[in-house]
């Protein structure tokens, strides 16, 4: 026996010291993700700094809806009309997308069969895939004509237009986490219900909902998330006019676009250009604190 | 036996109600949809052809097909993802395999949750200051690639994770108990049955890369420029390259007078090439799970 | 070779945050000794054996304390933890096999310890499935899965595994909860055939399967152990504790 043990040796050098490396290859790429993160404040935060400590207006930005980068005699930076258009393109997109998308995922959770469920599913996935340029041509193309044959107005980019659109898109993101939310319900609650003889609806209604609402607040709120970032596709489908909408047919121009859209002939590192990453830490810090918000619901939901 | 009573007929109704209700949100989600991209198809169909996807874009783009742009989403999505999956991979295996239950692990996981919260715009700022200007690297294919590449990588990750966490813990206790290592164990049995997943999740983020406009806008794709036809090598790390995304784009809103089919074409090029790669992507989901060694 | 007892223990206690899974053990091991271990369930015999081939460090929140040693050496102070874990064989309660071939699962081992010539593998792997008599019924398929086998295979597969690092002690979790009675003879018959090689730890619910193996057993109740004393005695009408006495009778448990 002696002699077998000692057969075993230890593995060669070059190994060990291969594999110890590699570890901390890992180590490293483990916390690759926290490094983006910080790098990406600190560059955008690097490129608007400069303006954003020397000369820029907060009050003006926030308060006044005058946006007049390039004016040769009164330059203004007011960011109000462009945060109303983010904010109408986005509550007119929840207000449809927060209903079916949960409805759908009601209908996928609940009442499907698992044949109809799996193609659903990918259905949902392929929505998902779309990527947003091609939403925003379909928002040139097929909702401009739609809307300016339907309601008969001149123009067909505007909120209702990117609403529409945005609402398709933010669709996928709230099935899809609804659904989970959904499932998460303990199905003893289930059966229990079922046990004391209520409908399907009553269930949805009085057990489902109030179950999973912390989830679905969730799905919601990513949903907004999505849509408050969303940029190719207002571009494309909101038209061009800087100002606060008075109805849905009104065009507006949207934080993201507003990046999108001027960024390019801004000189690098004038004031203009700054503002603009300004702006881009403002989209970053909403979205930050919209996700993490979700997922301290969601956190709050799995611990139960 | 039972008659219905009418307590259990209305109980039906509601039921048929409920149902159909929410059969019929779901579907107007759904067809319009099928609708749209049939009518996309039915509008690009003069101008779909082999010679379309060969040629470049000539007289200022009116006329002519999408190499150059096809070819540049080529490489940017080849780029982006050969940086984005060794790094998002081993970053999965340090969160699954290594990082103990502590704050720090919270906050990495955290990290990667808020990294894929960034909206591409900020994205968009992030390479154009990092890459573009502070790295010097211009306004590239590298720089496109780069940006690319982090924005793709939260979803790298959590999919492996996924797949890591499938293999069951029975197995790497049984390596350790016999004295292998870590890594040993990690290499031998958790990855090699965790590549299904880690490829479903790569091949999602192919049809990502390749559909993203705003990221590679400021960062190394341009409105217009001339390489040969039909020849593989024709851009070159530090050019900059036109893309599928941003084409759309431009002979959309840029260019006037443009013969309709044509932006109907790349659009149509554009998302067929997108849902075919999440197609395939998720029938190698489904395969490769049919196919688990245990 | 080092004298001296293969396994010692003196005042091992460890805790899971607040709650002691083991308090105050020590106990000794000798060299080509069976010692069994009895006790009911949650009594603390997996802890005790994944002390000894440190697989409880994984265990998130675990503290550990008070002397471990195997042949000699304390366990947390060795130089190659590795090397400590291939000195000792483990079967736990639930059968694995690997997902690879049967070959490879018995291959495994002495390959991630740096053995790669094909003919000392081959060799190795024949005089270990030999040894765990699995040979006969796998000779013809060693390169089929192993997750294919059967619990009763597969468990026999991991003591095979188990033997091909050579370890000087080989212990077994409570190793025939999962598999039928005759697998189950077969492999107390392997014990039989191994005891002269190496010393074994069998931690069992099974009292009577003590009684036919141990020289020595020790009876963990809570935690505590309560025993250890020569398997006559524990199994006699006097054991040193009435609470031994009614375990081994069946009066609780």
């Amino acid at each position: 026996m002696q002699k077998a043990a000692r057969s075993i040796q230890t593995r060669p050098r070059w190994e060990v010291v291969t594999e110890t490396a590699i570890e901390w290859l890992i180590r490293l790429c483990g916390i690759s993700a926290i490094l983006f993160v910080f790098g990406i404040f600190f560059f955008v935060f690097r490129e608007g700094s400069g303006f954003l400590f020397h000369g820029f207006n907060i009050r003006e930005f926030f308060l006044s809806p005058a946006w007049y980068p390039n004016s040769q005699s009164h330059v203004r930076y007011g960011a109000l009309a462009l945060m109303a258009g983010t904010a109408s393109v986005t509550v007119l997109a929840m207000l449809i997308a927060v209903p079916f998308g949960i409805g759908a995922a009601i209908f996928v959770s609940e009442f499907c069969g698992t044949r109809m469920k799996e193609t659903l599913k990918i259905t949902i996935e392929l929505l998902a895939a779309i990527p947003s340029v091609v939403w925003g041509f379909i928002g040139l193309t097929v909702m401009n004509s739609l809307i300016i044959n339907l309601f008969g107005v001149p123009i067909g980019l505007n909120v209702l237009n990117g609403g529409l659109i945005l609402a398709l898109m933010s669709v996928p993101i709230i099935v899809s986490i609804g659904e989970d939310a959904l499932k998460a319900v303990p199905d003893t609650y289930r059966e229990a219900a079922l046990a004391l003889g209520v409908t399907r609806w009553q269930l949805v209604y009085r057990v489902l909902l109030p179950g999973a609402k912390n989830g679905l607040l969730a799905a919601v709120l990513l949903g907004v998330g999505r849509a408050v970032g969303e940029t190719m596709a207002v571009l494309m489908a909101t038209g061009h006019a800087v100002n606060i909408p008075t109805s849905v047919m009104d065009s507006v121009r949207t934080l993201t676009a507003t990046i999108a859209a001027e960024l390019g002939e801004a000189p690098v590192h004038s004031d203009h250009y700054q503002v603009l990453f300004i702006i881009g830490i403002l989209l970053f810090s909403i979205t930050f604190v919209v996700n993490l918000a979700a997922d301290l619901i969601v956190r709050g939901v799995r611990s139960k | 036996m039972f008659e219905a009573t009418s307590l259990t007929r209305r109980k039906q109704l509601s039921e048929f109600m409920a149902r159909t209700l929410f059969l019929l949100m779901t579907l107007l989600m759904v067809v319009p949809l099928l609708l749209i991209v049939g009518y996309l198809v039915y509008r690009a169909w003069p101008i779909l052809s082999l010679d379309f996807l060969l040629t470049n874009p000539k007289h200022g783009m009116r006329a002519g097909g999408i190499w150059s742009p096809l070819l540049g989403t080529i490489y940017l999505v080849v780029i982006s993802l050969a940086l984005a999956t060794p790094i998002g991979v081993l970053a999965a295996v340090f969160l699954n395999e290594y990082a103990r239950e502590n704050w720090f692990t919270r906050v990495v996981n955290l990290a990667v949750l808020n990294l894929a919260g960034v909206p591409s715009i900020v994205h968009a700022l992030f390479g154009l200051g990092a890459f573009v200007l502070f790295a010097r690297l211009g306004k590239s294919i590298l720089a496109a690639s780069l940006t690319l590449a982090i924005m793709t990588l939260p979803v790298i990750i959590a999919s492996t994770k996924e797949a890591l966490a499938a293999v069951p813990k029975a197995f790497r206790e049984a390596c350790w108990n016999v004295g292998a290592t870590r890594w040993q164990t990690i290499r031998h049995i958790v990855l090699p049955n965790s590549v299904s997943g880690i490829l479903t999740g790569v091949i999602l983020q192919v049809s990502r890369a390749a559909g993203e406009t705003v990221p590679i806008m400021f960062t190394g794709a341009v409105f217009f420029k001339a390489i040969e036809e039909g020849h593989f090598f024709a851009y070159g790390l530090f050019d900059q390259c036109m893309a599928l995304s941003m084409h759309l784009f431009t002979i959309s809103t840029q260019v006037p007078d443009v013969p309709t089919a044509l932006p109907y074409g790349t659009a149509v090029v554009l998302l067929s090439t997108v849902l075919a790669v999440n197609a395939l992507s998720i029938m190698v989901r489904i395969r490769l799970r049919s196919r688990r060694k245990w | 070779m080092t004298p001296g007892p293969m396994i010692e223990v003196a005042h091992l206690q460890v805790r899971y945050g607040n709650r002691e899974v083991l308090k105050d053990i020590s106990l000794e091991v000798g060299r080509n000794e069976v010692l069994g271990i009895i006790g009911p369930a949650q009594s603390g015999k997996t802890t005790l054996l994944r002390v000894l081939n440190r697989t409880l460090d994984e265990v998130p929140g675990v503290v550990i304390t008070g002397v471990v040693k195997v042949d000699g050496e304390e366990v947390h102070q060795v130089k190659d933890l590795f090397a400590l874990r291939r000195k000792i064989g483990m079967v736990a309660p639930l059968p694995v096999g690997l997902p690879l071939s049967i070959f490879e699962n018995v291959a495994f081992a002495p390959r991630m310890a740096g053995i790669r010539k094909r003919s000392e593998l081959e060799e190795r792997v024949e005089r270990c499935l030999r040894q765990a008599t699995l040979w006969d019924e796998v000779k013809d398929r060693l390169h089929s899965l192993g997750t294919r086998l059967s619990g009763g295979q597969q468990q026999r597969l991991t003591i095979a595994r188990a033997l091909s690092h050579d370890p000087k002690i080989l212990c077994l979790d409570e190793f025939s909860v999962a598999i039928d009675p005759v697998t189950t003879m077969r492999i107390e018959d392997v014990l039989k055939s191994l005891r002269s090689q190496m010393t074994i730890v069998l931690a069992t619910n099974l009292v009577q399967q003590a009684r036919r193996l141990a020289d020595r057993t020790g009876f963990l109740f809570n935690g505590d152990l309560v025993e250890v004393d020569r398997t006559e005695v524990i199994f006699s009408d006097h054991p040193a504790s009435r609470r031994t006495y009614e375990y081994v009778n069946g009066i609780f448990g």
